[in-house]
C-alpha cells in the first residue's frame, strides 16, 4: 500500500461533505442573515464599550462632581449625542471630523487587506497636513483654483512618500511595519515642531504656528464648519471599495494579504504589493491631514496635535477592514470627536473618555469570544479575520 | 592632535569619537537615567517574546504604571503624611505608589496574556487595545485629578556610592554612575544580571526557551504551555511597571499626558538589537538613549572648532529623533529578526482543548521531517 | 509460545474507548492492549482514528467513554505530565524537538536534574544520555544543537528522550516516515531489543510491508472502529489492506509502458542556495522526457525542496542552466514558467497551492486571474471565472455545495483536488508534483496517480518528487536518487528495487554510513 503519512486528516474525509461544511454562499434571505451577523458584532461591541465607559465614569464621578453622580453617563451620553447630531451645525461637526478619520481609516484599513499593519497614518497624515500648509502658505497670491489642487497634492505626496518607507523597508529588510511606522511617527512630531518652529514660523505670531492659510484654503459648503473635504471622503470609500473586491489590482493585494508564498507562485510580486499598499495608505493618509489643514484649521502650530492616528486603527478595525465598514466606524467615532467637547463642557467628562471607549470596543471585537456569549451570537465564521493575520509576519522575513 | 581634526569627514568622525570620550563620564548619569526605563521596558519584552507572546503594549503598560504610581503616591501621601523617610528617600506614600504601580501593571498584563493566549486574538492588536486604552484613561483622570492640583508626593533619592569607587582607574567614572541611582535603577543592574543568568542556567529559562521556541514539544514533555506563557507574561508587567513608575516617582516627580513618549516601542528595539537577551537589551538601551546625553554635553561645552559649531546648530528636534531613527535602522536588518524564538506570536492551540472544527489539525513541526 | 495464558494483566489496555468530535466519532469502542516484551502494530490509514486514541492516552485529549489500565488498574491521564508519570513514553510522528536546544536539553526537558533550587545541574545528565547512547551503539554529543542533526539521528534522540524517562510503554507513531530502509532496519533492531527488555511496544503505522514485518499482534482500524486483530503469520498484505479500507485494493496503479519522445525538461550543472546562504543543490543534472514519469527520490531535507523551488522559478539559481522544450528558461518567473505550459503541485497545498481564505472560484483561476477572460484590463470578469471553476469542479470531481465555497472548509483530498484541477488544466509540456499525496485518504491519492499517469500518457513529460519511496517505485520510469544535494544516481525503473535505491538514498553510494552521530547535515 503506497501512501504517505504526515497530517492528521480527520474520519469525515470519506464522508460526505455536507454534514461538515457551513454554507457559505447563500442566497437572497441566507445573505442578509449572514450581512446582520456580521454587523450584530461590532454593533454589540459597541453598546458593551457604552456599559463599561457608563461604569468608569460612575466611578470617577467624585472626581468630576464631588459626589458619586449615577446619573453622570446619561448627561455624558446625551451631551455626546447633542454635540454630534443634535443640531444642523452638530451633523456637519460630525461629518467634518468624520472625514480625516474616514480617509485615514482606509489608509490603515488597505494595509489590514495587505497583511500589514499601518500605524503610521498618524506621521502620513502629519507629514500630509505639514507639506499642506507648506504649499499653502507659499501659494498665498496665488488664486484658489490653483492653490488648492497644488496643497492638496503636496499633501498627498507627502504622505505617500511617508507610506513609501516603511513599505519599502518592509518588503526589503524585512522591518516589521508596526514597529517602523511608530517610530515614523515620532519622528514626524519632530519634524513638524522644526519646521514650524524654523524656516516656517509666521512673522507676527504669538506662538509659534505657520502663516493663516488664505488661498489654499478650502471653500465651505455646508454650516459653518462643513468643507469641501467632506466629498473626499465620500467619493473614496466607493473607489476603494471598487478598487479592492473588483479590480486585478485590488484581488493582488488581497491575496498577498491572504497568503504570499501563494501570491508569490502566482506571479504576483508581492514587494511591490507592500509597498503599494503602504503607499496608498499614506497618500489617502495625506490627504487626510491636507483636509484637515486646509479645510479646518486653516494654520498649522508647531505642537500640532491630533487624535487621528490612534482613532483610524479603531475606525479601521471596526469596520472589518471594509471600505463601507470604515465609512460608518468613521461616521461613528467623527459623532463621538464632535460630541466630546459639549461631554466635557457639559458633563465634565475629558474628551479622553473616547479613547476609553475606542479601545473597549476594540477589546470587544478581539474577544469576540465574551460578545458573542453576552448575546447569544452563534459562532458560525464570524470571527474577526483580520484580528488573526498580522502577528503572522512579525517574525519572518517577508515572501521575496 | 588638531591637525588630524582638519581633515574632511574622518577628522570629524574622529573628533567626534574622542569628544564623546572625553564628556562620557559628566554625561554617562544623564545617559543611565534616559536609559533606565527603557531597558526596564525591554526586559517587559523580554519575559513576553521568549515566551512566544509578541507584547507592543508595554507602552500603554508603561504609562499605566506612571500615572498610578504618581497618583497613588499623591493620594496616600495626602492621606498619610510621613514621618522620616528611609533609604532612598522612601516614604510610604512611594512605597505604595511603586506597589499600586506594579500590581496596576501586571493587571494590564493579565489583559493582555488573556487575550495573547486564551483567546488567540492576534497578539499585536492586543497590545495597541492597551495602548490606546492606557492613553484614554491615563488623560481621563490626569485631567479630572489635575482640577483639584494634588501635591506631588516628592521621588526617590540615590544612593551615594563611597567616594573610593570613582577613583578606580578606566572604569571608576561608570561604576559610580552606574550606582548612583534610586532603588529602581539599581533594581534594573540586579534583575539584568540575574535575568541572564537564569535565562541559560535554570529551569525556568531552559522551559522559557522550549515554549518560545516550540510549545508543543514543551507540551510533551509534560509543560504546562498555558501556565507558563501566563506567569511570564504577568512577571513582565513587573518590569513595564517598574519602568513606568520610575517616570514618576524616581527620575521624575508629575506625570504629564502621553509622556512615555515611545520609550516602550524603542524598548521592543533595543530587545531585538539585543538579541532577546537581558544584557544584550541593555546596552542597546545605552546606546540608544547615547544622544539625549550628547545633546546636553553639546549645550553646556560643545567641541572645539568647526565641529563645536556644527553640533550647536543641530536643531532640538533632530536629537529627539535619533531614538526613533537608530530603531528603525536596527529593524531595517543590522540585526535580523530570524534570532527571533521561533514560535513568537503564534499563538498555541493546546491539542486538549476541544477544538471547534476537527479539521484543524495540531500544528506540526513541519521543520523536523525535513531534517 | 505456549498456549497458557499469562495468569498476569496485559502491562496497558485501553478498554472501550470513545471520543467524539462535532461532527464525527473518531474512536468509537476502541479496545486495545499491550503486554511487556510485545510489539502491538497499530494500522489504519490517515483519518481512521489512531492519532486521536494516541492523544487519549498521552493526555491530549479526554475520552468520552472508556477507561485506561496499567497492570489491571484504573488510571486516569488528563494531561501529558500524567501519562510520563505512569510510564507511557510517546514518539511523535512529527519531532518534539527544539532545533535550537541542545540533546541534552532536548532529553532532559520537563525532568532536568536539578544542582540547587535554581540552576540546573549540566554535567550529570550529559554523563548519563552518553551512556544511553552507547548501550545502543550510538555516539552522542550531548552539547549539539538539535536542529544541525539528520532525519536519522533526531530520531535516534527522540528515542533516547522516551528511554531516559524509564519508561514501560513505549508508543511509536508513524516511527519510519522519514527513514530510509537502511535506517527503517536499525530502528527495528532496537525495537526488538527493547522488546527483549521487557518493554510494551505500540507501534502505529499504514505501511503493511513494516508492520508485517517488526509485530506480534496487528490491530486494524477504520471510521474510529477496531475492525480486526490479527498476527502477523496468519496475515498478508492483501487481507490487511482489505481491512484497512473496506474494500478490495488495487494496491498498485498500474503504470503500463511509457513511450517517451523528445527531451522537455534538462537540467545541467544546477546550483542553488538555501535561505541562510548555503549551497544545497550542488551541480545537478537530469533530464526529462516527453511522455515519462521521472522520479527523484531521497530523504527529505537533501536539497529537493530548493531544486524544486528552483525549477519553479520561486528560488533563484546560484548556477547552471535550465531548458524547457529546447529554450532557456533559467530563472524565469512561476508566469513565465506557466506561459511556456509547465504545471506544479506543491508540496505544502496551504502555503503555496491555495489561498484557504478565498472561494474555490478564485483559487482556480489563481494561475491565469491576470489575463481575458478572467480579467478585462483592470477589471475583474466574475462570470468567467465562476464559469471556469464550475467546469474544473465537474471535471474534477471536487465534492463542495458550491462553487463559492471557501476553500478552507474543504477536506485535504478535495483542496488537493483543486490545486490538481488548476494545475493540470490546459496545455501542459511539464508536470511537476512534490509529495502530490501526502497525508491523504485512499481514494484521493488514486485519483492523483491516474492523473499523473494519463498525463504521462498524453505526451506530458512528468518530474514527480517525493520522499516516499513507494510512490515513487510505483509511477516512475526513471529514478533519480538526491543525497546531500546531489543526483548521486539515475536508473531504469524496470531493473532497479528498493534495496537499491534505499541504499542510495541513505550513503549516496558510498560504504555504509558510519555510526558517529555527524557534524553537520540536515538543514532546517
Amino acid at each position: 500500500m503506497t501512501k504517505d503519512p504526515v497530517t492528521r486528516e480527520e474520519l469525515h474525509e470519506e464522508q460526505p461533505p455536507q454534514a461538515a461544511v457551513p454554507e457559505q454562499e447563500p442566497r437572497g434571505a441566507a445573505r442578509a442573515r449572514v450581512l446582520l451577523r456580521q454587523v450584530l458584532l461590532p454593533a454589540s461591541a459597541i453598546v458593551l464599550s457604552l456599559v463599561v465607559g457608563a461604569v468608569i465614569m460612575i466611578a470617577s464621578s467624585p472626581l468630576v462632581r464631588g459626589d458619586i453622580d449615577l446619573s453622570l453617563p446619561l448627561t455624558a451620553y446625551w451631551a455626546l449625542l447633542n454635540g454630534s447630531l443634535g443640531s444642523f451645525n452638530a451633523i456637519v461637526s460630525t461629518l467634518v471630523q468624520a472625514t480625516p478619520l474616514i480617509l485615514a481609516g482606509l489608509a490603515v484599513g488597505i494595509g489590514f487587506k495587505a497583511g500589514l499593519f499601518n500605524i503610521g497614518a498618524q506621521g502620513q497624515f502629519l507629514m500630509g497636513a505639514l507639506a499642506a500648509a507648506t504649499m499653502g502658505v507659499a501659494t498665498a497670491d496665488l488664486p484658489p483654483l490653483i492653490a488648492i489642487p497644488v496643497a492638496l497634492a503636496a499633501g498627498m505626496a507627502a504622505g505617500l512618500a511617508y507610506g513609501f518607507i516603511p513599505g519599502f523597508l518592509k518588503a526589503y529588510t524585512g522591518a516589521h511595519e508596526v514597529v517602523t511606522t511608530i517610530m515614523l511617527n515620532y519622528v514626524a512630531i519632530q519634524l513638524v515642531a522644526y519646521v514650524i518652529s524654523g524656516p516656517l514660523r509666521g512673522a507676527n505670531v504669538t506662538f509659534a504656528r505657520t502663516e493663516a492659510i488664505t488661498s489654499a484654503a478650502l471653500p465651505v459648503i455646508a454650516g459653518r464648519d462643513g468643507h469641501i473635504g467632506l466629498l473626499f471622503a465620500a467619493v473614496a470609500v466607493p473607489i476603494m471599495a471598487w478598487m479592492l473586491f473588483r479590480s486585478t489590482l485590488g484581488f493582488e493585494i488581497r491575496t498577498v494579504g491572504a497568503n504570499p508564498d501563494a501570491a508569490r507562485y502566482a506571479g504576483m510580486h508581492p514587494r511591490l504589493l507592500i509597498i503599494l499598499a503602504l503607499s496608498l495608505g499614506g497618500l489617502l493618509a495625506g490627504l487626510a491631514g491636507a483636509t484637515e489643514i486646509l479645510g479646518q484649521v486653516r494654520h498649522m502650530p508647531a505642537a500640532y496635535a491630533t487624535a487621528v492616528g490612534f482613532d483610524a486603527i479603531a475606525v479601521a478595525l471596526l469596520g472589518r477592514a471594509h471600505p463601507v465598514g470604515i465609512l460608518f466606524a468613521g461616521l461613528l467615532f467623527g459623532a463621538m470627536r464632535a460630541g466630546a467637547g459639549l461631554m466635557q463642557i457639559q458633563a465634565g467628562i475629558p474628551v479622553q473618555m473616547v479613547n476609553v471607549l475606542q479601545a473597549v470596543i476594540l477589546f470587544f471585537l478581539a474577544a469576540d469570544l465574551i460578545v458573542r456569549a453576552i448575546f447569544r451570537l452563534r459562532a458560525a465564521g464570524v470571527g474577526v479575520d483580520e484580528m488573526q493575520t498580522i502577528t503572522r509576519s512579525y517574525g519572518e522575513q517577508t515572501a521575496k | 592632535m588638531e591637525v588630524v581634526y582638519d581633515i574632511p569627514l574622518i577628522g570629524w568622525l574622529i573628533q567626534f569619537v574622542v569628544y564623546v570620550i572625553e564628556v562620557m563620564p559628566i554625561i554617562a548619569p544623564t545617559i543611565i537615567g534616559a536609559a533606565t526605563p527603557i531597558a526596564l521596558g525591554a526586559l517587559c519584552g523580554f519575559m513576553n517574546e521568549r515566551s512566544g507572546v509578541v507584547n507592543i503594549g508595554i507602552e500603554g503598560m508603561m504609562l499605566t504604571a506612571a500615572f498610578v504610581a504618581w497618583w497613588t503616591a499623591s493620594l496616600t501621601a495626602q492621606l498619610l503624611p510621613g514621618g522620616e523617610p528611609w533609604l532612598f528617600g522612601m516614604t510610604p506614600a512611594l512605597l505604595i505608589g511603586l506597589v499600586a504601580a506594579l500590581v496596576a501593571a501586571m493587571l494590564v498584563s493579565l489583559v493582555h496574556a488573556w487575550l495573547s493566549i486564551t483567546v488567540r486574538a492576534d497578539q499585536i492588536i492586543s497590545g495597541t487595545i492597551i495602548n490606546i486604552f492606557a492613553v484614554g484613561i491615563t488623560g481621563y483622570l490626569n485631567l479630572l485629578v489635575s482640577r483639584s492640583a494634588p501635591p506631588s508626593a516628592g521621588q526617590f533619592t540615590r544612593w551615594n556610592p563611597p567616594e573610593v569607587l570613582a577613583d578606580i582607574p578606566v572604569i571608576g567614572w561608570l561604576l559610580d554612575a552606574l550606582l548612583s541611582q534610586g532603588p529602581i535603577g539599581l533594581g534594573l543592574l540586579v534583575a539584568v544580571i540575574v535575568m541572564q543568568v537564569m535565562l541559560f542556567r535554570s529551569r525556568w529559562g531552559l522551559r522559557t526557551r522550549a515554549v518560545g521556541e516550540h510549545p508543543e514539544a514543551a507540551e510533551t514533555v509534560g509543560i504546562d504551555v498555558v501556565a507558563l506563557r501566563y506567569r511570564n507574561v504577568i512577571l513582565g508587567g513587573v518590569f513595564a511597571g517598574l519602568a513606568g513608575a520610575y517616570l514618576t516617582i524616581e527620575f521624575g516627580n508629575s506625570f504629564q499626558g502621553e509622556m512615555t513618549n515611545g520609550r516602550g516601542f524603542i524598548a521592543l528595539a533595543a530587545l531585538i538589537f539585543g538579541r532577546w537577551t537581558p544584557l544584550g537589551a541593555f546596552g542597546a538601551a545605552i546606546l540608544f538613549t547615547a544622544s539625549e546625553g550628547i545633546q546636553r554635553a553639546v549645550r553646556f561645552g560643545p567641541p572645539e572648532g568647526a565641529l563645536g559649531d556644527f553640533l550647536a546648530s543641530v536643531p532640538p528636534q533632530f536629537y529627539s529623533a535619533v531614538p526613533y531613527l537608530v530603531t528603525i535602522i536596527i529593524l531595517a536588518g543590522v540585526v535580523g529578526r530570524s534570532l527571533a524564538p521561533a514560535a513568537v506570536g503564534k499563538p498555541y492551540t493546546r491539542e486538549k482543548r476541544e477544538r471547534r472544527r476537527p479539521e484543524e489539525p495540531a500544528e506540526p513541526a513541519t521543520a523536523a521531517t525535513e531534517g | 509460545m505456549t498456549t497458557e495464558r499469562p495468569p498476569r494483566p496485559p502491562l496497558l489496555e485501553m478498554r472501550n474507548i470513545t471520543k467524539r468530535y462535532p461532527g464525527v466519532v473518531a474512536n468509537d469502542r476502541i479496545s486495545l492492549d499491550v503486554r511487556g516484551g510485545e510489539i502491538h502494530a497499530l494500522l489504519g490509514e490517515n483519518g481512521a482514528g489512531k492519532s486521536t486514541l494516541m492523544n487519549v492516552l498521552y493526555g491530549l485529549a479526554v475520552p468520552d467513554e472508556g477507561t485506561i489500565l496499567m497492570d489491571g488498574t484504573p488510571i486516569e491521564i488528563e494531561a501529558p505530565r500524567e501519562a510520563i508519570d505512569h510510564g507511557i513514553s510517546m514518539v511523535h510522528q512529527h519531532f518534539m524537538l527544539v532545533p535550537v536546544l541542545s540533546v541534552a536539553e532536548n532529553i532532559l526537558l520537563g525532568d532536568e536534574p536539578m544542582a540547587n533550587p535554581l540552576l540546573l545541574d549540566r554535567g550529570a545528565a550529559s554523563d548519563r544520555i552518553r551512556e544511553l547512547g552507547r548501550s545502543f551503539g550510538w555516539e552522542i554529543d550531548p552539547d549539539a544543537p538539535v536542529g544541525t542533526l539528520s532525519v536519522g539521528w533526531q530520531q535516534r534522540v527522540e528515542i533516547l528522550k522516551a528511554l531516559y524517562r524509564k519508561a514501560r510503554v513505549l508508543v511509536l507513531d508513524e516511527p519510519t516516515a522519514s527513514l530510509t530502509p537502511q535506517e527503517t532496519r536499525e530502528i527495528f533492531d532496537v525495537l526488538r531489543r527493547l522488546k527483549a527488555d521487557g518493554y510494551g511496544i505500540v507501534f502505529i503505522s499504514h505501511k503493511l510491508y513494516e508492520v508485517l514485518d517488526i509485530a506480534d499482534r496487528i490491530t486494524v482500524i477504520r471510521r474510529g472502529r477496531v475492525v480486526g486483530s490479527r498476527i502477523p503469520s496468519e496475515t498478508d498484505e492483501d487481507d490487511l489492506a482489505e481491512l484497512m479500507v473496506g474494500r478490495e485494493v488495487q494496491l498498485t496503479v498500474d503504470r503500463g509502458t511509457s513511450h517517451p519522445a523528445g527531451t522537455i525538461l534538462e537540467v545541467s550543472g544546477l546550483h542553488v542556495k538555501n535561505d541562510r546562504g548555503r549551497e544545497v543543490v550542488h551541480d545537478v543534472g537530469f533530464e526529462v522526457r516527453a511522455g515519462e514519469i521521472f522520479g527523484i527520490a531521497g530523504v527529505a531535507g537533501n536539497g529537493q525542496d530548493e531544486l524544486v523551488e528552483a525549477l519553479i522559478g520561486l528560488r533563484s539559481v546560484s548556477g547552471g542552466t535550465v531548458m524547457i522544450d529546447g529554450r532557456p528558461a533559467t530563472g524565469l518567473s512561476p508566469r513565465r514558467l506557466h506561459q511556456r505550459g509547465v504545471a506544479y503541485v506543491p508540496a505544502d497545498r496551504h502555503r503555496y497551492g491555495l489561498v484557504l481564505s478565498f472561494p474555490i472560484t478564485d483559487n482556480l483561476c489563481l494561475n491565469d486571474y491576470y489575463h481575458p477572460p478572467y480579467s478585462r484590463g483592470v477589471v475583474r470578469n466574475e462570470a468567467a471565472i465562476r464559469e471556469n471553476a464550475e467546469r474544473l469542479i465537474e471535471e474534477y470531481d471536487v465534492r463542495t455545495p458550491a462553487a463559492g465555497v471557501t476553500a478552507g472548509t474543504l477536506s485535504g483530498g478535495n483542496q488537493q483536488k483543486v490545486v490538481v484541477a488548476r494545475e493540470l488544466d490546459g496545455d501542459l509540456v511539464l508536470l511537476v508534483l512534490e509529495q502530490p499525496t501526502r497525508g491523504l485518504d485512499v481514494g484521493s491519492v488514486e485519483f492523483i496517480h491516474r492523473q499523473a499517469i494519463a498525463k504521462r500518457d498524453a505526451g506530458v513529460a512528468v518530474l514527480l518528487v517525493s520522499a516516499e519511496l513507494d510512490e515513487i517505485l510505483e509511477l516512475s520510469d526513471r529514478i533519480g536518487v538526491m543525497f546531500r544535494g546531489r543526483l548521486v544516481a539515475t536508473l531504469d525503473a524496470r531493473t532497479t528495487n528498493r534495496e537499491e535505491i534505499g541504499l542510495l538514498m541513505a550513503t549516496g553510494g558510498r560504504e555504509a554510513a558510519p555510526e558517529r552521530q555527524p557534524a553537520e547535515v540536515g538543514e532546517r
